[in-house]
């Protein structure tokens, strides 16, 4: 490594040596495409979430010799996902609010995840607070501007009904105060807020002033949001960095898209 | 006495199932008729409408064979008369007869005039007071059966009659779509009828729904998973279950109110074209080369597939316009079906239900059906050996204009007054 950095210079091709050597190794933050994952429910009088499908086109057969392909369809929302600012209400004006037009730098950048796995354990509602924040910053030191905050709560363990968790009154998972997610913004000016949850809001989050204060104010100041991702546990509280570019969609809200995250090795 | 129909064994592997064969199939264009009639199990024939004549017609004709005037009318008529006559089969030329000699034949002095050739009840003799029933063969042709007056015990369990109904009992049934509120009333109701087992088609299990529960404690009903909109759950369970299904019921329907301009956008009918017409495509697909594959396997031989659609189907209901668009994809693919199942004898069921007790239809004024009615009516129309049913007031209604006139049934369901 020191004879690496006497001879190169340029911090690029230090990283892909530190790729190529495993000092810096690849963390897969994306759920497969599945037609049978679970998306976001909203009451049936409203348009949903188109579930992910795939038909054959041809396989190596009387419908195309030589080759196999799929058609798939699915929602901007489904699976492991990047929300747009244009995905909310409070984003729709804002200029760059769109897959299509935010700028490609912004897809690369620095995450501290915050671990509130042991409280998701106890508790299906559990709220990340300002003061847990705060609390993290104690032990990790402040949160960079321009950084990912990631909400680490192992919910991407979950199978089945037990990840919606829906009840009659609605799916309970956690997520962020309204006070956290202003926080984080107005205090710590981060770039975008991601969770292991099918959104960036608890499931309860329709109760909140604003309802889905995730959403509502990330969105509206132009951040960004990454759900439905997974090992989260396998990323060091700070110090790792993501890359998260989703498919650049004419005025697309979002888009599935493979988060990966780069972590120095024994930095888990 | 009929002999009681016993609980097939399971089934031995070295054994190879038999391969379907069809009793004749040739009938006049005029004598489609009554298998249209049939279809419904109605009985009718043609009357002569001249004044002084009124002659009963059988069979079917193009002429009176009394005073060959052409004005003959189907009506439905008296379907009672005496045996005079009967005969058993011991061999045939026929594969299908062949293979299940012995086979009563009779004739039947109707009341209303003709004699007509049937086939034979096991409970009914020379002699007898009999009414004949009019219904589909395996071949998909009207045939008559001469049934004892008095309805006799197992009578459901007769070969001869058997063959011509889809009796329920004894086999097993995959309803597609445990979340539609109908599923629970479905598989209690054929679970009653003697059924050996039913599979219910589960999609989305991580999603919760009412009647998940009552389901599951039903004695009989097993969950599997199915989402009749994604193939590979619809061919991985085709794989698994494809040759346990003898009775297949796609009850899966994707509903929401509206018609073209109040919605704005095409999502909802998307959805709908893809529950109600290719979730009935790829079932297809999928199922159906196995059902058809053991159409002639024995007393749970595969012997239906039904289809619950809506009656507007036939005629849309602009209120409803989208949904029933999708249904008349639906229906006019599952004409298709029939076509492409009638070399199997396998039949393919229509059920036109009118609008149904749920959450989509509460602010429509009743008649409603509610999900135990259709669950009954789905159900004798399979024991009957139905293979067109109308479900509530509205679709009967539906039905007899329909048959009426289908264009002034449009204009009725698009006047303004209608609107």
């Amino acid at each position: 490594m020191e004879a690496l950095k006497e001879k190169l210079v340029n911090p690029v091709e230090l990283l892909s040596s530190a790729l190529l050597s495993g000092d810096v190794e690849v963390v897969d933050l994306t759920h497969t495409l599945d037609p049978d994952f679970p998306v976001i429910v909203l009451p049936p009088e409203f348009g949903q979430c188109a579930r992910f499908r795939m038909e054959e086109i041809s396989a190596y057969d009387h419908r195309g010799p030589a080759w196999k392909w799929n058609t798939f369809t699915c929602s901007e929302h489904t699976g492991t996902h990047f929300d747009a600012p244009i995905h909310w209400i409070s984003g729709r004006d804002l200029p760059n609010n769109t897959v299509d037009s935010i700028p490609p730098e912004h897809f690369v950048g620095s995450v501290v995840v915050i671990d509130c796995s042991e409280g998701s354990a106890q508790d299906d509602d559990f709220e990340l607070s300002p003061e847990i924040i705060v609390a993290w910053e104690a032990e990790h030191g402040r949160i960079p501007a321009e950084s990912w905050v990631f909400m680490r709560t192992d919910w991407s363990k979950r199978r089945g009904a037990a990840y919606l968790n829906m009840r009659d009154d609605g799916p309970h998972s956690p997520g962020p105060t309204p006070e956290a997610i202003r926080f984080l913004i107005e205090e710590r000016s981060i770039r975008g807020f991601g969770t292991e949850t099918v959104g960036t809001d608890a499931g309860q989050g329709a109760h909140y002033t604003p309802p889905y204060p995730a959403h509502f104010y990330l969105h509206g100041a132009g951040k960004y949001g990454l759900q439905c991702m997974c090992n989260l546990d396998q990323l060091p509280a700070t110090g790792a960095m993501i890359l998260c570019a989703p498919l650049k969609i004419k005025n697309g809200t979002g888009s599935p898209l493979r988060v990966l995250a780069l972590v120095p090795k024994g930095g888990r | 006495m009929v002999t009681p129909l016993q609980k097939p064994p399971k089934k031995n592997p070295q054994v190879r199932t038999r391969v379907p064969t069809l009793p004749s199939h040739y009938r006049s264009r005029s004598a489609l008729f009554m298998a249209a009639t049939a279809a419904e199990g109605r009985f009718m024939l043609q009357v002569c409408a001249e004044p002084d004549c009124g002659f009963v017609q059988y069979p079917a004709r193009d002429a009176c064979s009394s005073c060959l005037s052409d004005r003959l009318v189907w009506q439905d008529v008296s379907s009672r008369g005496k045996l005079i006559a009967t005969s058993t089969v011991r061999t045939s030329t026929n594969t299908y007869f062949r293979e299940r000699t012995p086979w009563r034949l009779g004739t039947v002095h109707l009341e209303i005039g003709p004699s007509v050739m049937c086939h034979l009840h096991s409970e009914v003799a020379v002699g007898d007071e009999v009414q004949l029933i009019n219904r589909l063969d395996k071949s998909g042709q009207s045939v008559l059966l001469a049934l004892p007056l008095e309805k006799a015990p197992l009578q459901e369990d007769d070969m001869q009659l058997r063959e011509l109904t889809c009796d329920p009992k004894f086999r097993r049934i995959l309803i597609t779509d445990a979340r539609n509120p109908n599923a629970y009333a479905l598989a209690k109701n054929l679970l009653e009828a003697g059924v050996s087992a039913v599979f219910v088609g589960e999609a989305e299990s991580w999603r919760p729904y009412p009647d998940r529960a009552k389901l599951e404690s039903l004695q009989g009903v097993e969950l599997v998973s199915l989402d009749v909109t994604d193939t590979s759950s619809v061919q991985e369970l085709a794989g698994e279950f494809g040759g346990k299904v003898d009775i297949l019921i796609n009850n899966a329907r994707f509903v929401r109110p509206g018609g073209i301009q109040g919605r704005g956008d095409v999502s909802f009918a998307m959805d709908e074209m893809q529950v109600n017409y290719f979730g009935m495509m790829r079932l297809a697909q999928a199922f159906a080369p196995a059902m058809a594959g053991r159409s002639a396997d024995g007393v749970n031989s595969a012997v239906a597939w039904v289809n619950v659609l809506s009656v507007y189907s036939l005629v849309s209901n602009p209120g409803f316009g989208s949904f029933s668009a999708s249904n008349a994809a639906a229906h006019s693919l599952s004409q298709c079906l029939r076509a492409e199942m009638v070399s199997s004898g396998v039949r393919v069921v229509n059920v036109y239900c009118g609008p149904t007790e749920d959450e989509w239809h509460q602010p429509l004024p009743p008649p409603k059906v509610p999900a135990s009615t259709l669950a009954r009516e789905l159900v004798k129309a399979l024991q009957a050996g139905l293979e067109d049913v109308y479900v509530g007031d509205i679709a009967k209604d539906i039905r007899r204009k329909f048959m009426e006139s289908p264009k002034v049934l449009e204009k009725e369901m698009t006047s303004l007054e209608a609107l």
